[in-house]
């Protein structure tokens, strides 16, 4: 029976995902980045100590999110009669009937994806910044956290609010609960997270692990 | 007319992982470091394009049609399209927040549609636009894309907030639905394109001079 070697990677070589220029690999000293000559794209941007930092700001964010779900968001009041929401009241607004799809979705969108996306860094730059061996489907958990990349919303719900605002303030007192401040810091926390974070570095420390 | 002269993978014989950049030999199936489906072209994906194109565009049309809010005071109900919810706006001098809704509700989804249907015409054929153009314009197209989901969101928030019994209630209308379902399925066009092919027209006309 033939036995089929599985085909071997090419070392020293990078291929720029978004137009296929392949270059001689060189690893960029920490906060210089490779970018790709034709369509720069950034290919590698290594940061000094960036997996501890981030560390650091996803467990912040871990704590801030559940935080922000729990206090009050939002409170309005006009003529005697108030009314105080959450960040989850606002996510489920729409309960009636199909748009109860919409809810769902509105909810993934401003709290689950960004808190399972912080949780799956976690996971996987936990053990390689402790210099043990990769926890178990690190590969699978970071593919999961980039395919959810555009889906994490937090930061477009932010200026949503702002807007609501607005159109609001006329017509009703609107007065900010405790989770309206810790959702702004959340949004920070959650961009800075993402500059932080060099793609291919954390591809590349995930290397040695088996399937 | 780029002067930088690249050698590209497909031209090496190797093909690239789009996810985590590693090379492979051409014939490679799957990347063995993130697993990901290894194509040096994916030339279906023009196919998976226009599919969710389509799609975004007939759900963008009753989203304009159907009222996105229902504010219900004392004595009256009033139902807002988008276009309608930006116009009141307007007469309400808030011009800044009615520019924002129009431009995240209105131009950036219509130029949206106009952009990836060029980029998926412009890979067919010779075109006038440089290459480093059409990709900034993919980018942008990827980036902004997902902003217009302010518009849900202000929904949201209103709907849930805006619930003073008998005083003042907002309602989310059917249009929420179909506009949320619009931006979807457009992110989800533009994240199929594949845009290495936006360079091979440019390998293509330097190797005719």
């Amino acid at each position: 029976m033939e036995h089929r070697l599985p085909p071997s990677p090419i070392p020293d070589v990078i291929v720029c995902p978004h137009c296929d220029a392949a270059y001689k690999l060189a690893r960029p000293a920490h906060g210089q980045r490779a970018v790709c000559v034709r369509c720069h794209t950034v290919l590698i941007a290594p940061r000094f100590k960036a997996g501890l930092q981030i560390i650091a700001v996803s467990i912040a964010v871990v704590i801030l999110v559940i935080a922000a779900t729990v206090f009050p968001f939002l409170t309005i009041r006009a003529a005697g009669a108030s009314n105080s929401v959450s960040i989850i009241d606002a996510a489920l607004a729409f309960s009636d009937g199909p748009l109860v799809v919409l809810s769902l979705s509105t909810a993934a969108l401003i709290i689950f994806i960004p808190l399972l996306r912080v949780l799956l860094a976690l996971y996987v730059l936990v053990p390689v910044v402790l210099d043990k061996m990769p926890a178990r489907g690190s590969r699978q958990a970071f593919r999961l956290a980039e395919a959810l990349r555009p889906w994490s919303m937090a930061e477009i719900f932010a200026i949503g609010v702002a807007v609501a605002l607005v159109k609001i303030t006329d017509l009703a007192d609107v007065a900010f609960g405790a989770a309206f401040w810790i959702f702004a810091l959340v949004v920070l926390l959650v961009v800075i997270q993402d500059r932080f974070m060099c793609r291919w570095t954390v591809w590349k420390s995930l290397d040695g692990l088996r399937k | 007319m780029s002067d930088v002269q690249v050698i590209t993978a497909r031209e090496m014989g190797v093909v690239g992982c789009r996810r985590c950049t590693q090379v492979w030999p051409v014939g490679t199936e799957t990347c063995g470091r993130c697993g990901k489906t290894l194509v040096s072209r994916d030339l279906k994906s023009l196919q998976r394009v226009w599919a969710w194109w389509i799609v975004g565009f007939m759900c963008y049309i009753p989203a304009n049609m159907y009222p996105m809010l229902q504010t219900r005071t004392l004595f009256t109900v009033q139902q807002d399209t988008i276009v309608g919810g930006a116009v009141e706006l307007l007469t309400h001098d808030a011009v800044g927040v009615a520019l924002i809704i129009l431009f995240a509700s209105v131009v950036i989804p219509l130029g949206k549609f106009f952009a990836i249907a060029y980029l998926a015409i412009s890979v067919k054929r010779k075109n006038a636009a440089s290459f480093e153009q059409r990709q900034l314009l993919y980018e942008v197209v990827e980036y902004i894309g997902r902003w217009s989901m302010i518009d849900i969101f202000v929904v949201a928030i209103l709907s849930a907030l805006v619930q003073l019994n008998t005083l003042a209630a907002v309602h989310p209308g059917p249009a929420s639905l179909f506009f949320a379902l619009s931006v979807i399925f457009t992110m989800l066009s533009a994240q199929n394109f594949d845009s290495r092919m936006i360079w091979d027209v440019q390998a293509r006309e330097l190797g005719d001079e």
